[in-house]
């Protein structure tokens, strides 16, 4: 089956190649949740990480990070090992007696020995940090007492803090309503645009993220579709990853991914996955136009 | 004046016990402060409240061998909280239950221990003044050890305060800044048994809790940052037993005995009345300055209900 689809070519984005993620095989628990999965993230680039509840999203951005041991396969990183990362579901208490402005702080020493000294600079950096999302009418605000969407700025920034050069997302999107979904994406947008921060973002829902989106990893049974939306997302290529037949729709500017019921991988669940509007269309002026790229199972 | 009288009686200055007792009484309330603030942001509550119990082991057996109460009570702690920390495996419930377990079996022990220092008679009031404490017991010569111990606790949380915050605050973050959680976390417990063991001579092992816990949660009520919140505690938990030191002296002249009432329970009524206080004031101030409402935009024309997972 391998050989129908093209090999994805190690040197996409040559010279601004942050993460290589190579042949990378995970499993939890004796079960194997990630298959050789192979993708590149670059400069400045939004890479969407998609796919259903337990296709392994959290485990390859855990894996990423080193914080998930890996059965085979290899993580890339240029420029040492700074990588912002904002968890998924990160519950504040509205007791926690914790500013925005010491939430970020401790992303710029919160691994250091020894009670943090006041200092006009670091101040200064906390300040221009929670800026850079926005935020800084949150300043003196205990987390636990803003918004999710205000929550999610205030997690950038201290992800931001030591100015990795990639960021990682669990999940930024879920639980947010339509204007802050919209309002973290452009956010994300211009920080990638902007500090030339790669971003790659797990969501299960594409479509707001379609304006900022260079590529897409997209995960099922396992293994991984890489590409442009438009190269991933179809009927064909869903249908190999998923190993049963998908259709893609277009309707209402949006699309809608419909997994047949058969042959279900456990964890997930039948249903339909929104996707790409065609009015966004993959045709803008990004580059990194690359073929979409599918590693088969070993059967 | 005849107030004041009243409330501060003839003597109550001059006396060494009440001497000692206001100087533990705001050495362990210091101490309590910041590793309670930790405690109570870590959601570990009941870990503390099982760490007190655990030293009650310690304690007991102190009274049976007659070595000093307070080594007694710490030796036990940092054992216990120990056996949690490496025993407890990732999860709430692993931790509840080696928690569970380790209680278990160091409350067997007090009972034996409290028992044998019945039966032998020497120390029959090892009961009560394990359990419940009395301030007053501590003894002039045990003043320097409390301060050691208190110092050694704070060296620890002041060692780990950033990442010990930002572990406690998520777990998730702290890992993704290569913080060794492991490590954080038994320089913590290490702080916590030291605390529990010096709140434990001061109003008992099964009491002890209440000056953990007690100022440490008013405070974060209070306080808007992390610091701020372990000085409200702290001042919180030096006025709560210096208040109880005074009640307890006055309550010689109390009916129905005129014997005294416990200096522990004085404290600990102390403890919860602020607690509850600062609801009543919380509630008010719960509302942090924060952002004013943004408008949304809302240029999105309407979009099909479609069924996402």
């Amino acid at each position: 089956m391998a050989e129908d689809w093209p090999r994805q070519r190690a040197s996409q984005v040559p010279d601004g190649t942050i993460l290589r993620v190579e042949d990378l095989s995970v499993s939890l628990a004796g079960r194997q949740v990630l298959r050789q999965v192979s993708f590149s993230v670059g400069t400045g680039e939004v890479t969407g990480l998609i796919g259903m509840n337990g296709a392994g999203k959290t485990t390859l951005l855990r894996a990423i990070l080193g914080l998930q041991p890996i059965s085979s396969g290899r993580v890339s990183l240029a420029g040492g090992r700074s990588i912002g990362y904002v968890p998924q579901k990160v519950l504040l208490d509205p007791d926690l007696p914790v500013r925005a402005r010491d939430l970020v702080e401790l992303g710029i020493d919160g691994r250091r020995l020894g009670i943090p000294v006041r200092s006009a600079a670091k101040r200064a950096r906390v300040e221009a940090l929670l800026a850079s999302v926005d935020g800084s009418a949150l300043l003196d605000a205990r987390v636990g007492a803003l918004s999710g969407g205000e929550q999610q700025k205030v997690l950038i920034a201290h992800a931001l803090a030591r100015q990795p050069r990639l960021l990682l997302l669990d999940e930024p999107l879920a639980s947010l309503d339509l204007g802050s979904t919209q309002e973290t994406v452009t956010l994300l947008g211009r920080i990638s645009r902007e500090r030339g921060v790669a971003i790659l973002l797990s969501t299960h829902d594409m479509n707001p993220l379609l304006p900022v989106m260079s590529r897409v990893v997209y995960l099922a049974g396992g293994r991984a579709a890489t590409g442009t939306a438009e190269e991933v997302v179809r009927s064909d290529v869903l249908s190999r990853l998923y190993g049963r037949h998908v259709d893609v729709f277009h309707a209402h500017g949006r699309v809608i991914v419909s997994v047949g019921e058969e042959h279900l991988e456990e964890g997930c669940e039948p249903g339909l996955a929104e996707g790409y509007g065609p009015d966004h269309g993959p045709e803008r002026e990004d580059g990194h136009l690359s073929a979409a790229s599918l590693r088969s199972p070993r059967l | 004046m005849t107030l004041l009288h009243a409330i501060f009686q003839p003597g109550i200055f001059d006396n060494s016990a009440v001497q000692t007792a206001v100087v533990v009484g705001a050495v362990v309330a210091c101490v309590c402060a910041p590793v309670g603030v930790f405690t109570v942001i870590r959601g570990q509550s009941f870990a503390g409240h099982a760490l007190a119990d655990i030293t009650s082991t310690g304690g007991s057996a102190a009274a049976v061998t007659g070595i000093n109460p307070l080594l007694g009570f710490a030796a036990a702690g940092l054992l216990g909280g120990g056996a949690m920390e490496l025993l407890g495996t990732a999860g709430h419930r692993g931790r509840d239950l080696v928690t569970g377990i380790v209680l278990g079996a160091a409350l067997g022990l007090s009972a034996l221990f409290l028992y044998l220092s019945v039966t032998n008679g020497s120390t029959s009031g090892a009961v009560v003044t394990v359990l419940f404490g009395s301030i007053f017991a501590v003894s002039a010569g045990t003043l320097p050890l409390v301060v050691a111990l208190g110092a050694v606790a704070l060296v620890l949380i002041g060692l780990v305060y950033r990442p010990l915050l930002l572990s406690s605050v998520n777990a998730d973050l702290a890992a993704a800044q290569r913080v060794r959680l492991r490590t954080v976390g038994l320089v913590y417990m290490a702080a916590l048994a030291l605390a529990v063991a010096l709140s434990a001579i001061t109003i008992g092992a099964i009491l002890s809790t209440a000056l953990l816990i007690g100022p440490a949660a008013t405070a974060l009520r209070l306080a808007r940052n992390p610091g701020g919140a372990m000085a409200w505690a702290a001042a919180l938990g030096t006025a709560c037993t210096w208040a109880g030191v005074v009640l307890a002296y006055d309550s010689y002249t109390w009916p129905p005995t005129q014997q005294g009432w416990p200096v522990s329970f004085f404290v600990v009524v102390l403890v919860l009345a602020a607690y509850l206080l600062s609801q009543l004031k919380g509630r008010a101030a719960r509302r942090s300055p924060r952002a004013p409402a943004r408008a949304i935009p809302r240029a999105e024309p309407a979009r099909p209900t479609v069924r996402s997972y």
